[in-house]
Protein backbone atom coordinates (compact mmCIF):
# COMPACT_ATOMS: atom_id res chain seq x y z
CA UNK A 1 0.00 0.00 0.00
CA UNK A 2 1.21 3.55 -0.66
CA UNK A 3 2.76 4.65 2.36
CA UNK A 4 0.96 8.33 2.42
CA UNK A 5 -1.99 6.14 2.42
CA UNK A 6 -0.81 4.08 5.44
CA UNK A 7 -0.17 6.37 7.40
CA UNK A 8 -3.50 8.62 6.81
CA UNK A 9 -4.80 5.46 7.56
CA UNK A 10 -2.90 4.32 10.91
CA UNK A 11 -3.98 8.21 11.83
CA UNK A 12 -7.53 7.42 11.03
CA UNK A 13 -7.44 4.42 13.77
CA UNK A 14 -5.57 5.90 16.68
CA UNK A 15 -8.09 8.19 16.27
CA UNK A 16 -10.92 6.33 16.46
CA UNK A 17 -9.26 4.55 19.22
CA UNK A 18 -8.77 7.65 21.26
CA UNK A 19 -12.67 8.96 20.13
CA UNK A 20 -13.25 5.83 22.76
CA UNK A 21 -14.96 4.01 19.40
CA UNK A 22 -14.49 0.65 21.13
CA UNK A 23 -16.00 1.36 24.19
CA UNK A 24 -18.76 -0.05 22.10
CA UNK A 25 -17.65 -3.23 23.21
CA UNK A 26 -18.42 -3.22 26.68
CA UNK A 27 -22.06 -2.48 25.83
CA UNK A 28 -21.99 -5.19 23.50
CA UNK A 29 -19.98 -7.69 26.43
CA UNK A 30 -22.95 -6.81 28.95
CA UNK A 31 -25.52 -7.33 26.41
CA UNK A 32 -24.15 -10.63 25.44
CA UNK A 33 -23.50 -11.93 28.64
CA UNK A 34 -27.47 -11.25 29.86
CA UNK A 35 -29.07 -13.15 26.98
CA UNK A 36 -26.88 -15.90 27.50
CA UNK A 37 -27.67 -15.98 30.99
CA UNK A 38 -31.32 -14.75 30.39
CA UNK A 39 -32.56 -16.14 27.49
CA UNK A 40 -32.80 -19.94 28.92
CA UNK A 41 -35.14 -19.17 31.07
CA UNK A 42 -37.85 -17.07 29.78
CA UNK A 43 -38.15 -19.05 26.69
CA UNK A 44 -37.99 -22.86 24.94
CA UNK A 45 -35.46 -24.19 23.23
CA UNK A 46 -33.81 -21.04 21.36
CA UNK A 47 -31.12 -20.33 23.47
CA UNK A 48 -28.94 -20.96 20.43
CA UNK A 49 -30.55 -19.04 18.59
CA UNK A 50 -31.06 -16.37 20.51
CA UNK A 51 -27.46 -15.43 20.85
CA UNK A 52 -26.80 -16.23 17.44
CA UNK A 53 -29.75 -14.03 15.99
CA UNK A 54 -29.34 -11.39 18.84
CA UNK A 55 -25.04 -11.35 18.72
CA UNK A 56 -24.78 -11.02 15.05
CA UNK A 57 -27.40 -8.26 14.83
CA UNK A 58 -25.68 -6.65 17.86
CA UNK A 59 -22.67 -6.70 15.40
CA UNK A 60 -24.11 -5.27 12.56
CA UNK A 61 -25.94 -2.78 14.30
CA UNK A 62 -23.04 -1.88 16.05
CA UNK A 63 -20.74 -1.01 12.90
CA UNK A 64 -23.26 0.14 10.95
CA UNK A 65 -23.81 3.21 13.74
CA UNK A 66 -19.89 3.24 14.06
CA UNK A 67 -19.58 3.47 10.75
CA UNK A 68 -22.12 6.47 9.83
CA UNK A 69 -20.95 8.39 12.85
CA UNK A 70 -17.07 8.27 12.31
CA UNK A 71 -17.34 8.27 8.75
CA UNK A 72 -19.07 11.38 8.02
CA UNK A 73 -17.03 13.17 10.37
CA UNK A 74 -13.98 12.39 8.43
CA UNK A 75 -13.15 14.70 6.35
CA UNK A 76 -15.37 17.66 8.25
CA UNK A 77 -13.97 16.99 11.00
CA UNK A 78 -10.11 17.94 9.45
CA UNK A 79 -12.09 21.08 7.81
CA UNK A 80 -12.95 22.37 10.72
CA UNK A 81 -9.96 21.75 12.52
CA UNK A 82 -7.96 23.32 9.44
CA UNK A 83 -6.09 19.86 9.73
CA UNK A 84 -6.88 19.24 6.26
CA UNK A 85 -4.81 21.97 5.04
CA UNK A 86 -1.65 20.87 6.96
CA UNK A 87 -2.27 17.64 5.30
CA UNK A 88 -2.82 18.78 1.76
CA UNK A 89 0.15 20.92 1.90
CA UNK A 90 2.54 18.46 2.02
CA UNK A 91 3.20 15.94 -0.82
CA UNK A 92 -0.40 14.17 0.11
CA UNK A 93 -2.68 13.76 -3.27
CA UNK A 94 -6.71 14.76 -2.49
CA UNK A 95 -7.17 10.77 -3.41
CA UNK A 96 -4.50 9.30 -1.02
CA UNK A 97 -6.57 11.58 1.74
CA UNK A 98 -9.47 9.91 1.09
CA UNK A 99 -8.50 6.46 0.46
CA UNK A 100 -6.69 6.59 3.92
CA UNK A 101 -9.10 7.71 5.81
CA UNK A 102 -11.42 5.06 4.63
CA UNK A 103 -8.98 2.12 5.07
CA UNK A 104 -8.50 3.37 8.77
CA UNK A 105 -12.00 3.28 9.44
CA UNK A 106 -12.63 0.02 7.72
CA UNK A 107 -9.43 -0.89 10.05
CA UNK A 108 -11.04 0.46 13.07
CA UNK A 109 -14.30 -1.83 12.31
CA UNK A 110 -12.59 -5.02 11.47
CA UNK A 111 -10.57 -5.08 14.97
CA UNK A 112 -14.32 -4.03 16.22
CA UNK A 113 -15.74 -6.76 14.86
CA UNK A 114 -13.05 -9.17 15.62
CA UNK A 115 -13.69 -8.62 19.72
CA UNK A 116 -17.52 -8.84 19.40
CA UNK A 117 -17.08 -12.04 17.28
CA UNK A 118 -15.19 -13.24 20.37
CA UNK A 119 -18.13 -12.19 22.84
CA UNK A 120 -20.44 -14.03 20.30
CA UNK A 121 -18.58 -17.43 20.07
CA UNK A 122 -18.30 -16.91 24.23
CA UNK A 123 -21.53 -16.64 24.49
CA UNK A 124 -22.37 -19.45 21.97
CA UNK A 125 -20.39 -21.48 24.11
CA UNK A 126 -21.60 -20.85 27.22
CA UNK A 127 -25.39 -21.93 26.21
CA UNK A 128 -24.31 -24.68 23.85
CA UNK A 129 -21.60 -25.99 25.66
CA UNK A 130 -19.59 -27.23 22.81
CA UNK A 131 -18.90 -26.22 19.22
CA UNK A 132 -20.30 -27.93 16.23
CA UNK A 133 -19.36 -28.16 12.50
CA UNK A 134 -22.24 -25.17 11.35
CA UNK A 135 -20.78 -22.77 13.80
CA UNK A 136 -18.00 -22.05 10.53
CA UNK A 137 -21.24 -20.58 8.45
CA UNK A 138 -21.10 -17.96 11.59
CA UNK A 139 -17.24 -16.80 10.04
CA UNK A 140 -19.37 -16.59 6.83
CA UNK A 141 -22.23 -14.17 8.49
CA UNK A 142 -19.08 -11.73 10.06
CA UNK A 143 -17.59 -11.87 6.64
CA UNK A 144 -20.78 -10.47 5.08
CA UNK A 145 -21.37 -7.83 7.92
CA UNK A 146 -17.48 -6.33 7.60
CA UNK A 147 -18.33 -6.31 3.70
CA UNK A 148 -21.52 -4.30 4.96
CA UNK A 149 -19.64 -2.10 6.52
CA UNK A 150 -17.15 -1.29 3.83
CA UNK A 151 -19.93 -0.23 1.83
CA UNK A 152 -21.42 2.14 4.28
CA UNK A 153 -18.07 3.61 4.97
CA UNK A 154 -17.55 4.45 1.68
CA UNK A 155 -21.16 5.73 1.65
CA UNK A 156 -20.20 8.00 4.29
CA UNK A 157 -17.28 9.47 3.21
CA UNK A 158 -19.39 10.25 -0.23
CA UNK A 159 -21.62 12.30 1.76
CA UNK A 160 -19.42 13.72 3.85
CA UNK A 161 -17.66 14.78 0.85
CA UNK A 162 -19.85 17.13 -0.26
CA UNK A 163 -22.81 17.58 2.49
CA UNK A 164 -22.85 18.43 6.08
CA UNK A 165 -22.52 15.97 8.84
CA UNK A 166 -25.78 15.62 9.82
CA UNK A 167 -27.28 15.88 6.08
CA UNK A 168 -24.04 12.99 5.28
CA UNK A 169 -25.50 10.86 8.60
CA UNK A 170 -29.02 10.88 7.16
CA UNK A 171 -28.38 9.97 3.97
CA UNK A 172 -26.02 7.31 4.91
CA UNK A 173 -28.44 5.67 7.11
CA UNK A 174 -31.43 6.20 4.64
CA UNK A 175 -29.33 4.01 2.51
CA UNK A 176 -28.63 1.55 4.62
CA UNK A 177 -32.82 1.51 5.36
CA UNK A 178 -33.51 1.44 1.71
CA UNK A 179 -30.47 -1.00 0.81
CA UNK A 180 -31.84 -3.45 3.38
CA UNK A 181 -35.02 -3.64 0.92
CA UNK A 182 -32.57 -3.70 -1.98
CA UNK A 183 -34.41 -7.11 -3.29
CA UNK A 184 -37.91 -5.82 -2.45
CA UNK A 185 -36.92 -2.55 -4.52
CA UNK A 186 -36.37 -4.53 -7.63
CA UNK A 187 -39.35 -6.62 -6.98
CA UNK A 188 -41.44 -3.52 -7.53
CA UNK A 189 -39.46 -2.41 -10.15
CA UNK A 190 -40.35 -5.10 -11.80
CA UNK A 191 -44.36 -4.47 -11.55
CA UNK A 192 -44.37 -0.66 -13.23
CA UNK A 193 -44.42 -0.36 -17.06
CA UNK A 194 -43.18 2.33 -19.38
CA UNK A 195 -40.35 4.66 -18.75
CA UNK A 196 -41.22 4.66 -14.75
CA UNK A 197 -39.84 1.09 -14.97
CA UNK A 198 -36.64 1.83 -16.37
CA UNK A 199 -36.04 4.36 -13.69
CA UNK A 200 -37.62 2.52 -10.98
CA UNK A 201 -35.00 -0.10 -11.98
CA UNK A 202 -32.01 1.83 -12.37
CA UNK A 203 -32.58 3.08 -9.24
CA UNK A 204 -33.39 -0.24 -7.47
CA UNK A 205 -29.75 -1.36 -8.94
CA UNK A 206 -28.32 1.56 -7.51
CA UNK A 207 -28.77 1.45 -3.63
CA UNK A 208 -26.28 -0.70 -2.13
CA UNK A 209 -27.73 -4.25 -2.06
CA UNK A 210 -27.63 -5.28 1.76
CA UNK A 211 -30.44 -7.55 1.45
CA UNK A 212 -28.10 -10.47 -0.44
CA UNK A 213 -24.96 -9.67 2.92
CA UNK A 214 -27.67 -10.36 5.30
CA UNK A 215 -27.35 -14.14 5.95
CA UNK A 216 -27.89 -13.87 10.15
CA UNK A 217 -31.29 -15.49 9.86
CA UNK A 218 -30.29 -18.76 8.20
CA UNK A 219 -26.79 -19.33 9.41
CA UNK A 220 -28.69 -19.73 13.06
CA UNK A 221 -30.66 -22.10 11.66
CA UNK A 222 -27.23 -23.87 11.15
CA UNK A 223 -27.62 -23.50 7.34
CA UNK A 224 -24.52 -23.32 4.83
CA UNK A 225 -23.78 -19.96 3.12
CA UNK A 226 -22.45 -20.97 -0.66
CA UNK A 227 -19.21 -20.54 -1.82
CA UNK A 228 -20.58 -18.96 -4.54
CA UNK A 229 -22.29 -16.00 -2.65
CA UNK A 230 -19.37 -16.02 -0.65
CA UNK A 231 -17.76 -15.06 -4.17
CA UNK A 232 -20.10 -12.73 -5.54
CA UNK A 233 -21.01 -10.58 -2.34
CA UNK A 234 -17.48 -10.44 -1.82
CA UNK A 235 -16.68 -9.06 -5.65
CA UNK A 236 -20.24 -6.86 -5.03
CA UNK A 237 -19.04 -5.28 -2.09
CA UNK A 238 -15.65 -4.36 -3.33
CA UNK A 239 -17.12 -3.35 -6.59
CA UNK A 240 -19.55 -1.26 -4.77
CA UNK A 241 -16.96 0.19 -2.46
CA UNK A 242 -14.70 1.04 -4.86
CA UNK A 243 -17.65 3.13 -6.90
CA UNK A 244 -18.57 5.23 -3.90
CA UNK A 245 -14.82 5.91 -2.99
CA UNK A 246 -14.15 6.74 -6.74
CA UNK A 247 -17.57 9.46 -6.15
CA UNK A 248 -15.96 10.79 -3.11
CA UNK A 249 -12.54 11.05 -4.95
CA UNK A 250 -14.11 12.69 -7.68
CA UNK A 251 -16.35 15.46 -5.60
CA UNK A 252 -13.22 15.96 -3.24
CA UNK A 253 -11.03 16.69 -5.93
CA UNK A 254 -13.14 19.14 -7.18
CA UNK A 255 -13.77 20.51 -3.80
CA UNK A 256 -12.38 24.37 -3.10
CA UNK A 257 -11.19 24.35 0.15
CA UNK A 258 -10.25 27.52 0.50
CA UNK B 1 -3.68 20.50 -12.02
CA UNK B 2 -2.26 17.60 -14.36
CA UNK B 3 -2.30 14.99 -11.78
CA UNK B 4 -5.56 16.28 -10.63
CA UNK B 5 -7.04 15.80 -14.29
CA UNK B 6 -5.67 12.43 -13.95
CA UNK B 7 -7.36 11.57 -11.00
CA UNK B 8 -10.41 12.70 -12.18
CA UNK B 9 -10.66 10.62 -15.48
CA UNK B 10 -9.19 7.31 -13.70
CA UNK B 11 -12.00 7.48 -10.77
CA UNK B 12 -14.86 8.93 -13.49
CA UNK B 13 -13.73 5.59 -15.47
CA UNK B 14 -13.80 3.55 -12.34
CA UNK B 15 -16.83 4.35 -11.55
CA UNK B 16 -18.59 3.88 -14.37
CA UNK B 17 -17.23 1.20 -14.40
CA UNK B 18 -17.72 -0.60 -11.15
CA UNK B 19 -21.60 0.68 -11.14
CA UNK B 20 -21.81 -1.98 -14.69
CA UNK B 21 -20.23 -4.39 -13.02
CA UNK B 22 -22.13 -4.16 -9.62
CA UNK B 23 -25.39 -4.78 -11.75
CA UNK B 24 -24.03 -7.51 -13.44
CA UNK B 25 -23.64 -8.94 -9.95
CA UNK B 26 -26.65 -8.10 -8.63
CA UNK B 27 -28.74 -9.66 -11.47
CA UNK B 28 -26.26 -12.70 -10.94
CA UNK B 29 -26.54 -12.76 -6.89
CA UNK B 30 -30.89 -12.20 -8.00
CA UNK B 31 -30.85 -15.50 -9.61
CA UNK B 32 -29.06 -17.38 -6.95
CA UNK B 33 -31.05 -16.13 -3.72
CA UNK B 34 -34.93 -16.96 -4.78
CA UNK B 35 -36.06 -16.11 -1.40
CA UNK B 36 -36.78 -12.62 -2.34
CA UNK B 37 -39.70 -13.22 -4.24
CA UNK B 38 -41.87 -11.12 -6.48
CA UNK B 39 -44.90 -12.53 -4.64
CA UNK B 40 -43.83 -11.81 -1.21
CA UNK B 41 -43.86 -8.26 -1.98
CA UNK B 42 -47.74 -8.69 -3.39
CA UNK B 43 -49.34 -9.49 -0.32
CA UNK B 44 -49.17 -6.84 2.29
CA UNK B 45 -50.57 -8.63 6.00
CA UNK B 46 -49.90 -7.50 9.38
CA UNK B 47 -47.12 -10.41 9.83
CA UNK B 48 -45.44 -9.78 6.45
CA UNK B 49 -45.45 -6.27 7.04
CA UNK B 50 -43.68 -6.55 10.16
CA UNK B 51 -41.30 -8.86 8.22
CA UNK B 52 -40.42 -5.85 6.39
CA UNK B 53 -40.04 -3.71 8.97
CA UNK B 54 -37.20 -5.89 10.90
CA UNK B 55 -35.26 -4.94 7.87
CA UNK B 56 -33.75 -8.01 7.45
CA UNK B 57 -33.48 -8.76 11.31
CA UNK B 58 -36.80 -11.20 11.12
CA UNK B 59 -34.74 -13.81 12.71
CA UNK B 60 -34.52 -12.10 16.04
CA UNK B 61 -37.37 -10.32 15.73
CA UNK B 62 -39.15 -14.18 15.19
CA UNK B 63 -37.26 -15.76 18.76
CA UNK B 64 -38.78 -12.66 20.49
CA UNK B 65 -42.51 -13.53 18.72
CA UNK B 66 -42.38 -16.77 19.65
CA UNK B 67 -40.59 -15.87 23.26
CA UNK B 68 -44.09 -13.64 23.52
CA UNK B 69 -45.93 -16.61 22.38
CA UNK B 70 -44.61 -18.75 24.85
CA UNK B 71 -45.22 -16.16 27.72
CA UNK B 72 -48.64 -15.69 26.60
CA UNK B 73 -49.68 -19.51 26.80
CA UNK B 74 -48.05 -20.54 29.91
CA UNK B 75 -50.01 -17.18 31.59
CA UNK B 76 -52.86 -18.52 30.00
CA UNK B 77 -52.68 -21.63 30.68
CA UNK B 78 -51.18 -20.94 34.34
CA UNK B 79 -54.93 -18.92 34.82
CA UNK B 80 -57.14 -21.51 33.67
CA UNK B 81 -58.07 -19.37 30.95
CA UNK B 82 -60.31 -21.37 28.11
CA UNK B 83 -59.69 -18.54 25.16
CA UNK B 84 -56.47 -18.29 23.21
CA UNK B 85 -57.51 -15.53 20.90
CA UNK B 86 -53.53 -14.29 20.47
CA UNK B 87 -52.18 -17.61 20.18
CA UNK B 88 -52.56 -17.73 16.63
CA UNK B 89 -51.92 -14.48 15.45
CA UNK B 90 -49.03 -14.35 17.58
CA UNK B 91 -47.64 -18.02 16.19
CA UNK B 92 -48.44 -16.43 12.64
CA UNK B 93 -46.12 -13.58 13.09
CA UNK B 94 -43.35 -15.62 14.57
CA UNK B 95 -43.44 -18.56 11.85
CA UNK B 96 -43.53 -15.82 8.92
CA UNK B 97 -41.15 -14.05 10.41
CA UNK B 98 -38.33 -17.41 10.97
CA UNK B 99 -40.66 -20.10 8.73
CA UNK B 100 -38.07 -22.44 9.88
CA UNK B 101 -38.07 -22.03 13.25
CA UNK B 102 -39.40 -25.90 14.15
CA UNK B 103 -39.89 -25.30 17.87
CA UNK B 104 -42.88 -22.67 16.94
CA UNK B 105 -44.47 -25.37 14.65
CA UNK B 106 -43.47 -28.44 17.02
CA UNK B 107 -44.67 -26.77 20.22
CA UNK B 108 -46.94 -24.10 18.55
CA UNK B 109 -49.04 -27.35 17.33
CA UNK B 110 -48.92 -28.52 20.40
CA UNK B 111 -50.63 -25.46 22.26
CA UNK B 112 -53.30 -24.84 20.04
CA UNK B 113 -54.66 -28.19 19.13
CA UNK B 114 -55.44 -29.68 22.93
CA UNK B 115 -58.91 -28.60 24.38
CA UNK B 116 -59.00 -26.51 27.00
CA UNK B 117 -57.65 -26.33 29.84
CA UNK B 118 -55.06 -27.97 28.00
CA UNK B 119 -54.54 -25.70 25.14
CA UNK B 120 -56.58 -23.73 22.97
CA UNK B 121 -58.59 -25.95 21.63
CA UNK B 122 -58.51 -24.83 17.63
CA UNK B 123 -56.59 -28.03 16.07
CA UNK B 124 -57.63 -26.94 12.58
CA UNK B 125 -55.11 -23.94 13.21
CA UNK B 126 -52.49 -25.80 14.69
CA UNK B 127 -52.71 -28.08 11.61
CA UNK B 128 -52.89 -24.90 9.06
CA UNK B 129 -49.80 -24.05 11.21
CA UNK B 130 -47.74 -27.64 10.60
CA UNK B 131 -48.66 -27.22 7.19
CA UNK B 132 -47.00 -23.79 6.78
CA UNK B 133 -44.54 -25.40 8.26
CA UNK B 134 -44.18 -28.48 6.49
CA UNK B 135 -44.33 -25.72 2.98
CA UNK B 136 -40.89 -24.48 4.45
CA UNK B 137 -39.14 -27.95 5.73
CA UNK B 138 -39.90 -30.28 3.68
CA UNK B 139 -37.23 -32.31 4.82
CA UNK B 140 -38.38 -32.24 8.74
CA UNK B 141 -40.05 -35.43 9.74
CA UNK B 142 -40.74 -34.18 13.10
CA UNK B 143 -43.80 -31.67 11.50
CA UNK B 144 -45.18 -34.79 9.87
CA UNK B 145 -45.09 -36.47 13.01
CA UNK B 146 -46.83 -33.63 14.74
CA UNK B 147 -49.38 -33.53 11.92
CA UNK B 148 -50.28 -36.98 12.38
CA UNK B 149 -50.61 -36.77 16.11
CA UNK B 150 -52.77 -33.78 16.17
CA UNK B 151 -55.06 -36.08 13.08
CA UNK B 152 -55.06 -38.77 15.77
CA UNK B 153 -55.31 -37.34 18.85
CA UNK B 154 -57.70 -34.20 18.06
CA UNK B 155 -59.67 -35.22 15.55
CA UNK B 156 -59.70 -38.99 15.32
CA UNK B 157 -59.12 -38.80 11.12
CA UNK B 158 -56.87 -42.24 11.00
CA UNK B 159 -56.67 -41.70 6.94
CA UNK B 160 -55.17 -37.99 7.09
CA UNK B 161 -52.69 -39.21 10.44
CA UNK B 162 -51.86 -42.77 8.08
CA UNK B 163 -50.96 -40.24 5.56
CA UNK B 164 -48.60 -37.76 7.80
CA UNK B 165 -46.56 -40.53 9.39
CA UNK B 166 -46.07 -42.33 6.00
CA UNK B 167 -44.96 -38.98 4.79
CA UNK B 168 -42.83 -38.05 7.74
CA UNK B 169 -41.57 -41.44 7.44
CA UNK B 170 -40.36 -41.37 4.05
CA UNK B 171 -38.39 -38.52 4.81
CA UNK B 172 -34.35 -39.78 5.34
CA UNK B 173 -33.28 -39.98 8.56
CA UNK B 174 -36.86 -40.21 10.49
CA UNK B 175 -37.76 -41.95 13.30
CA UNK B 176 -38.28 -45.67 11.90
CA UNK B 177 -41.79 -46.18 14.15
CA UNK B 178 -43.24 -43.36 11.69
CA UNK B 179 -43.71 -45.87 8.92
CA UNK B 180 -45.44 -48.42 11.89
CA UNK B 181 -47.57 -45.66 13.03
CA UNK B 182 -48.81 -45.08 9.77
CA UNK B 183 -49.43 -48.57 9.18
CA UNK B 184 -51.20 -48.80 12.45
CA UNK B 185 -53.26 -45.90 11.20
CA UNK B 186 -54.36 -47.16 7.77
CA UNK B 187 -55.54 -50.57 9.33
CA UNK B 188 -57.78 -48.27 11.87
CA UNK B 189 -58.91 -46.41 9.21
CA UNK B 190 -59.90 -50.25 7.51
CA UNK B 191 -58.32 -49.57 4.16
CA UNK B 192 -56.53 -52.58 3.87
CA UNK B 193 -54.46 -51.52 0.77
CA UNK B 194 -53.77 -49.06 1.90
CA UNK B 195 -52.15 -50.78 5.33
CA UNK B 196 -50.64 -53.44 3.18
CA UNK B 197 -48.70 -51.08 1.22
CA UNK B 198 -47.43 -48.99 4.25
CA UNK B 199 -46.53 -52.14 5.88
CA UNK B 200 -44.74 -53.20 2.69
CA UNK B 201 -43.10 -50.17 2.28
CA UNK B 202 -41.75 -50.71 6.60
CA UNK B 203 -40.59 -54.09 5.74
CA UNK B 204 -39.03 -53.48 2.87
CA UNK B 205 -36.52 -50.45 4.31
CA UNK B 206 -36.04 -50.75 7.66
CA UNK B 207 -32.70 -52.58 9.31
CA UNK B 208 -33.99 -52.79 12.36
CA UNK B 209 -34.79 -56.40 12.71
CA UNK B 210 -37.68 -56.17 15.14
CA UNK B 211 -39.67 -53.46 13.51
CA UNK B 212 -39.08 -56.10 10.42
CA UNK B 213 -40.64 -58.41 12.00
CA UNK B 214 -43.29 -56.83 13.08
CA UNK B 215 -44.19 -55.48 9.59
CA UNK B 216 -44.57 -58.78 8.24
CA UNK B 217 -46.64 -60.30 11.32
CA UNK B 218 -49.17 -57.39 10.60
CA UNK B 219 -49.06 -58.41 6.63
CA UNK B 220 -49.76 -61.89 7.76
CA UNK B 221 -52.66 -60.65 9.26
CA UNK B 222 -53.23 -58.66 6.60
CA UNK B 223 -53.25 -61.41 4.15
CA UNK B 224 -55.24 -63.88 6.52
CA UNK B 225 -58.14 -61.62 7.18
CA UNK B 226 -58.36 -60.95 3.36
CA UNK B 227 -58.16 -64.64 2.45
CA UNK B 228 -61.40 -65.68 4.79
CA UNK B 229 -63.30 -62.20 3.78
CA UNK B 230 -62.83 -63.97 0.58
CA UNK B 231 -62.90 -67.94 1.99
CA UNK B 232 -66.81 -67.12 3.63
CA UNK B 233 -67.82 -65.31 0.52
CA UNK B 234 -67.20 -68.89 -1.48
CA UNK B 235 -68.98 -70.64 1.24
CA UNK B 236 -71.61 -68.18 0.79
CA UNK B 237 -71.75 -68.89 -2.84
CA UNK B 238 -71.50 -72.23 -2.47
CA UNK B 239 -74.81 -72.39 0.15
CA UNK B 240 -76.71 -70.51 -2.59
CA UNK B 241 -76.47 -72.73 -5.07
CA UNK B 242 -76.30 -76.19 -3.53
CA UNK B 243 -78.73 -75.19 -0.82
CA UNK B 244 -76.32 -76.52 2.31
CA UNK B 245 -73.02 -75.71 3.79
CA UNK B 246 -70.14 -77.35 2.66
CA UNK B 247 -68.51 -80.15 5.11
CA UNK B 248 -64.82 -79.30 4.04
CA UNK B 249 -63.22 -76.86 1.37
CA UNK B 250 -62.64 -80.33 -0.70
CA UNK B 251 -66.59 -79.89 -1.66
CA UNK B 252 -65.79 -76.18 -2.69
CA UNK B 253 -63.43 -77.73 -5.07
CA UNK B 254 -65.29 -80.06 -6.44
CA UNK B 255 -67.55 -77.62 -7.13
CA UNK B 256 -65.27 -75.46 -8.89
CA UNK B 257 -65.45 -72.30 -6.34
CA UNK B 258 -61.98 -72.82 -5.47
CA UNK B 259 -58.80 -74.23 -7.28
CA UNK B 260 -57.15 -75.85 -3.92
CA UNK B 261 -57.10 -76.40 0.02
CA UNK B 262 -56.80 -72.90 1.12
CA UNK B 263 -53.85 -71.89 3.16
CA UNK B 264 -53.06 -69.57 5.24
CA UNK B 265 -50.26 -67.41 4.96
CA UNK B 266 -47.87 -69.52 7.34
CA UNK B 267 -48.79 -72.66 4.95
CA UNK B 268 -51.08 -73.83 7.72
CA UNK B 269 -54.77 -75.13 6.02
CA UNK B 270 -57.43 -72.95 6.77
CA UNK B 271 -60.35 -74.67 8.95
CA UNK B 272 -64.33 -74.85 8.12
CA UNK B 273 -66.00 -74.99 10.83
CA UNK B 274 -69.27 -76.77 10.34
CA UNK B 275 -71.56 -72.90 10.53
CA UNK B 276 -69.96 -72.32 7.37
CA UNK B 277 -67.07 -70.05 9.35
CA UNK B 278 -63.26 -70.02 8.61
CA UNK B 279 -60.45 -69.99 11.32
CA UNK B 280 -56.83 -70.60 11.32
CA UNK B 281 -55.67 -73.14 12.99
CA UNK B 282 -52.75 -71.47 15.29
CA UNK B 283 -54.11 -67.99 15.68
CA UNK B 284 -51.83 -67.32 18.41
CA UNK B 285 -49.16 -66.72 15.04
CA UNK B 286 -51.53 -63.95 13.84
CA UNK B 287 -51.52 -61.57 16.82
CA UNK B 288 -52.92 -58.41 14.85
CA UNK B 289 -55.48 -60.66 12.82
CA UNK B 290 -59.37 -59.53 13.14
CA UNK B 291 -61.09 -62.82 11.37
CA UNK B 292 -61.10 -66.19 11.79
CA UNK B 293 -60.53 -66.31 15.59
CA UNK B 294 -62.20 -68.95 17.26
CA UNK B 295 -65.56 -68.13 19.66
CA UNK B 296 -64.23 -66.66 22.85
CA UNK B 297 -60.51 -67.27 21.76
CA UNK B 298 -58.21 -64.92 24.41
CA UNK B 299 -55.15 -63.81 22.82
CA UNK B 300 -51.87 -64.15 24.46
CA UNK B 301 -50.65 -61.26 27.12
CA UNK B 302 -47.46 -60.79 24.75
CA UNK B 303 -48.17 -60.97 21.36
CA UNK B 304 -46.27 -64.04 19.41
CA UNK B 305 -44.34 -62.00 16.58
CA UNK B 306 -42.67 -64.74 14.46
CA UNK B 307 -39.03 -64.21 12.83
CA UNK B 308 -39.69 -63.44 9.50
CA UNK B 309 -37.99 -65.68 6.47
Amino acid sequence: MNSRIGLIASNTFREAVRDRVLYNLIAFALLMSGASILVGQISIDIERLVVVNLGLTAVSLFGIVIAIFIGIGLVSKEIDRRTLYTVLSRPVRRWEFIVGKFVGLAGTLIVNTFFMAIGVFGALLYVSHHSQASDRWLFAALYFIVLQFLIITSLALLFSSFSSPLMSAVFAFSLFVVGSFAEDLRGFAGLTTGAVRWLATGAAYLVPNFSALNVITSVAHEQPVSGQLIAYNTAYALIYTTMALCGAVLIFERRNLK
Amino acid sequence: MKSSRQTTIVAGVLLVACMAASVILLFKIDKMRTGATLEEVLYVSSPKALKRMSMGYDGLLADIYWTRAVQYFGGRHHAGAKDYNLLGPLLEITTTLDPKLIVAYQYGGNFLAPEPPNGAGMPQAAIELIHYGIQHNPDDWHLFYQLGFIYYMELKDYPRAAEAFARGGGIPGAHPWLKLLAAQMAERSQNIQTARMMWATTFETTNDKAIKYNAAAHLRALQADQDITGLEAAVGRYQQVTGHLPTSFGDLVSAGVLRGTPVDPLGNPYKLTRDGRVELRSPDDFPFVTKGLPPGYVPPEAPKVLPTD
